[in-house]
């Protein structure tokens, strides 16, 4: 099948296949792969390691968001417990590399199942709540998933913290921000691929349709339970995943991150990402852990400013604040997120000079 | 016709900036007459009426041209908070009951209009031409039938006083019994309220029984209006609304008129 | 037994503590059904804006108090017009994820201006408030949350069922658009219930500071243990609330008590969700209505 190779300037789809197709046109496939090409190729070697480690954390928080973003964006299920779940899935993955001596190979997907589980668990709710109970079913999970986190101390070593072997792949010991980097981006570009299928699936038509109309959906013969426990169980999967791959990274964890403002950090993520978008939720995690460490410079500086440290004000509220009122914002201002402003750049480069 | 309650020129209504449903219409409603408004799905009748309550303005609509007078007073965009306590009280298409009030709560909110005033006559006022609704003055409007929420959002808007009373479909999905109950009543309120009563119907039979003078539409503009007798003996409506003539039975040349002129109705 | 008569009195206080805070989240809920995740950030607010008047600015308790009060009448106001009259209509995660990005503004403020150390109120409660129940005292503090709770509840019931201003409340939390219909200024009840409702949490703010101290991030966890209460009590039911509170006030005291004190805050949390399985609109919800 020929693709055109500009968008064109309206919907001209004439098969099932071209409104499935990933790439609307052979310009958009190219330039994802000079994308990828130049990511891989040059940015470990001209970045510096702070750059670099905000890079990894940036990839790491987009698998997790790409998750979140099935569960909020695609199947409308509003979820506070993913702080939570990718806490569990950094104590599965530490606890099966300590215990079990699992290879890393196995203990990252293998977290990544656990988590699924338990997000399952967590989403049983969902079968008879909706909307908001269920975001307050969720919101009890996050803070039952801490406790327990920090109380089963035989397995989790409570506050101690576990800390992880390095990761090895076949002979190759991953250590240092470089190493880690590829293996990092080369997770996020295959969890991006997986997420963008299931979407082209029946499973993700099934998803679109619950959050659009779950009557209906049900109606219409979707098993609407089962469809929303998938949901939960592959977003958990997500966050299990990239909460395993962040221990290794960390090399030692505590259950200290995994609270109620993390959960709320990954709905930001997708918010301001832009709902329902796979480009968004890299978007989100990337503004996200971006503002985060612009911040934490930020009030840093202040405080050395003379008369600001003369009024004795404690400046580091000043993070919480800056983030509270992005989240705001975005919301009254650009509901769509980073997506869509993406998207009103990008058309206007598409129809210069003839926009209308 | 005697004193012009509401006045109409030439109105237009587009919702969203794109869609123009109204395309220059132009009624008059006399003081104390019941006026009906009918036409197929799609025609405009529910856009003009929420145009004169101001309720377009929630579902992204407003009135671009022409002017809406009532009273005297110019009312084109106003917010319903305005126009309602000008003394117009719009009953909405499918009831919408307050679903967690109980009925006499429900009625309560039809004092909004004046708050703080005594209400008590008001309900017995109500009650007194809804009876079955006295029974179930303490039962949540969520639970209550088809007929009784009628009455029920007929009473409600009565509690307003209002001087002009807009009643979209009353007849919606109820049994023929309780929709001439409902007439019925509809009738003694413009009777012993003087109360200006637009009806917007399907039930153009009915419509036509009660009310003092009637307007067509058809495509967002008024295509006839005349005295309820005139329209019940006009043939179209005769044809087409009432169902009454014999389309089926008619022949040859008269097939094709008959069928440019169904093309027109429906 | 006296442990047990102790933990028993304890826990009613503590609960009647719980079921004051949530009169405010459940009064937004009821009337634009608005879920608050900023409603403990409200409540410090009323409790900071209390402690500046009454310890710093040494002006007299009560004209501090009524002070306190309008300024949170102006603030949930404000709140309203803002930021939440621009999402009316919109997706429920829209609104949700507004109150969560306040709730941080807020914190931040507060900690900006006024910092994270616990403060605390002069006294000024008299001491004949002090009850005795055989071996039991209850002291000034838990007597005068008890009397303020019921006359809420009275007030707020009185308010919601019999005055006009109450109804309309409620029907535009049950039907906007017929309620416009009707001419009740919706959007001047959106405005009069938010700032009604920040007032009655920062009045629990203030209460709550009396008794634990003024601290935002206790004050915040208050707020989250607001969802518990309000699920268990149904969320649009004041007097659930209270009674709500209640039960998990008691649970936490015993769950501490006899079982282990570290489980005592999540047990709340592990009720909800039991709650949520078996009865999703509570003990006293209105069951959702849905008719197609």
């Amino acid at each position: 099948m020929k693709k055109p190779s500009f968008h064109p300037c309206g919907n001209f789809r004439e098969s099932y296949a071209e409104e499935l197709a990933v790439f609307d046109t052979w310009f958009g496939r190219v330039s994802l792969l000079v994308f990828l090409i130049l990511l891989f190729g040059l940015a470990p070697f001209i970045l510096d390691r702070y750059l670099l480690y905000i890079l990894n954390n940036i990839g790491i928080m987009a698998i997790a968001a790409i998750g979140l973003n099935i569960l909020i964006g695609y199947t409308g299920q509003i979820s506070l417990g993913h702080g939570a779940f990718f806490g569990v899935g950094a104590y599965a993955g530490a606890i099966l590399a300590t215990r079990l001596n699992l290879p890393f190979f196995v203990c990252i997907p293998a977290a990544g199942l656990i988590t699924a589980m338990v997000g399952m668990i967590f989403g049983i709710p969902s079968g008879r709540l909706k909307g908001l109970y269920l975001t307050i079913a969720t919101l009890a999970g996050q803070f039952i998933i801490e406790y327990v986190l920090i109380q089963w101390e035989s397995l989790t070593k409570g506050t101690m913290g576990i800390t992880l072997p390095e990761p090895n792949i076949l002979g190759v010991n991953i250590a240092g921000d470089k190493a880690f980097f590829f293996l990092i981006f080369a997770c996020l570009v295959a969890m991006t691929w997986f997420a963008v299928n299931i979407m082209r699936s029946k499973f993700g038509r099934a998803f679109v349709a619950i959050r659009d109309n779950d009557r209906a959906a049900e109606g219409m013969g979707i098993p609407i339970f089962r469809y929303k426990l998938l949901s939960f169980a592959i977003s958990s999967f997500y966050a299990g995943f990239a909460g395993a791959l962040w221990a290794y990274y960390m090399v030692s964890i505590t259950t200290e991150p995994f609270n109620l403002a993390l959960s709320v950090e990954f709905i930001a993520m997708v918010i301001i990402g832009g709902m329902g978008s796979m480009p968004g939720a890299i978007f989100g995690a990337t503004f996200i852990t971006v503002l985060n460490e612009v911040l934490r410079f930020a009030t840093g500086a202040l405080m050395n400013v003379g008369w600001i440290a003369g009024l004795g004000l404690n400046m580091a509220p000043l993070r919480e604040f800056v983030f509270g009122l992005a989240i705001v914002l975005f919301i009254l201002l650009e509901p769509k997120g980073l997506a869509e402003l993406w998207r009103i750049v990008r058309s206007s480069f598409r129809l210069w000079p003839f926009s209308y | 016709m005697g004193e012009i309650l509401l006045q109409l020129n030439n109105i237009s209504v587009v919702y969203s900036n794109v869609i123009q449903v109204l395309k220059g219409v132009s009624l008059s409603v006399a003081r104390g007459h019941i006026v009906s408004l009918l036409g197929s799905n799609g025609a405009g009748k529910t856009t003009t009426l929420k145009a004169i309550s101001g309720l377009l303005k929630p579902e992204n609509g407003e009135v671009t041209d022409g002017d809406i007078i009532f009273n005297g007073v110019n009312i084109q965009n106003q917010a319903p908070e305005f126009i309602t306590r000008q003394g117009i009280i719009q009953v909405l298409e499918g009831r919408q009951p307050f679903k967690y009030l109980t009925i006499e709560e429900n009625l309560r909110v039809g004092t909004a209009t004046r708050p703080g005033k005594p209400y008590k006559e008001d309900l017995e006022m109500v009650y007194h031409y809804f009876p079955a609704l006295v029974k179930r003055k303490k039962a949540l409007a969520g639970y209550c039938s088809g007929g009784e929420l009628q009455m029920l959002v007929i009473g409600r808007a009565l509690m307003a006083h209002p001087q002009l009373l807009m009643l979209d479909e009353p007849s919606l999905g109820l049994a023929p019994l309780v929709v001439q109950e409902i007439f019925r009543i509809i009738k003694k309120i413009n009777e012993e309220h003087a109360t200006t009563i637009v009806l917007v119907e399907q039930n153009a039979n009915m419509a036509l029984q009660v009310a003092h003078y009637g307007y067509v539409m058809e495509n967002g503009k008024i295509v006839m209006e005349g005295t309820a007798q005139e329209l019940s003996d006009n043939p179209d409506v005769k044809e087409f609304y009432l169902g009454m003539a014999a389309s089926g039975i008619a022949k040859s040349y008269k097939d094709v008129k008959s069928y440019r002129r169904r093309k027109r109705w429906l | 037994m006296d442990f047990f008569l102790q933990l028993l009195v304890n826990g009613v206080c503590v609960g009647l503590l719980y079921g004051i805070s949530a009169m405010g989240f459940v009064m937004i809920f009821k009337a634009s059904s608005v879920l608050n995740f900023a409603h403990g950030e409200l409540l410090a607010m009323g409790a900071f804006f209390f402690l500046s008047l009454a310890t710093w600015g040494k002006i007299p308790v009560a004209a501090a108090f009524v002070l306190t009060l309008a300024g949170c009448f102006l603030l949930g106001f404000l709140i309203e017009k803002f930021f939440l009259r621009p999402l009316i209509g919109e997706k429920l995660i829209f609104v949700i994820m507004l109150t969560v990005g306040l709730a941080a503004m807020f914190k931040g403020l507060i900690l900006l201006v006024w910092g994270g150390n616990l403060h605390t109120y002069p006294e000024f409660l008299p001491a004949s408030l002090e009850l005795h129940l055989g071996s039991i005292t209850i002291v000034p503090v838990y007597s005068a949350t008890l009397v303020i709770s019921v006359a809420f509840l009275v007030l707020f019931g009185l308010f919601f069922k019999k005055s006009s201003q109450g109804i309309f409340m409620r029907s535009v939390a049950d039907n906007q658009k017929a309620a416009l219909s009707l001419g009740v200024h919706v959007r001047r009840v959106f405005a009069l219930s938010w700032a009604i409702a920040a007032m009655v949490a920062c009045m629990s703010g203030i209460v709550l500071g009396i008794i634990n101290g003024v601290n935002v991030h206790d004050l915040s966890a208050i707020g989250m243990k607001v969802f518990p209460v309000v699920i268990l009590g149904g969320l649009d039911s004041i007097g659930g609330a209270i009674i709500g509170g209640i039960i998990i006030g008691l649970l936490e005291t015993f769950t501490g008590g006899y079982l282990s004190p570290s489980l005592r805050d999540v047990v709340p949390y592990i009720a909800l969700v039991f709650i949520l399985m078996v009865k999703p609109y509570g003990l006293f919800g209105l069951v959702e209505i849905e008719r197609v």
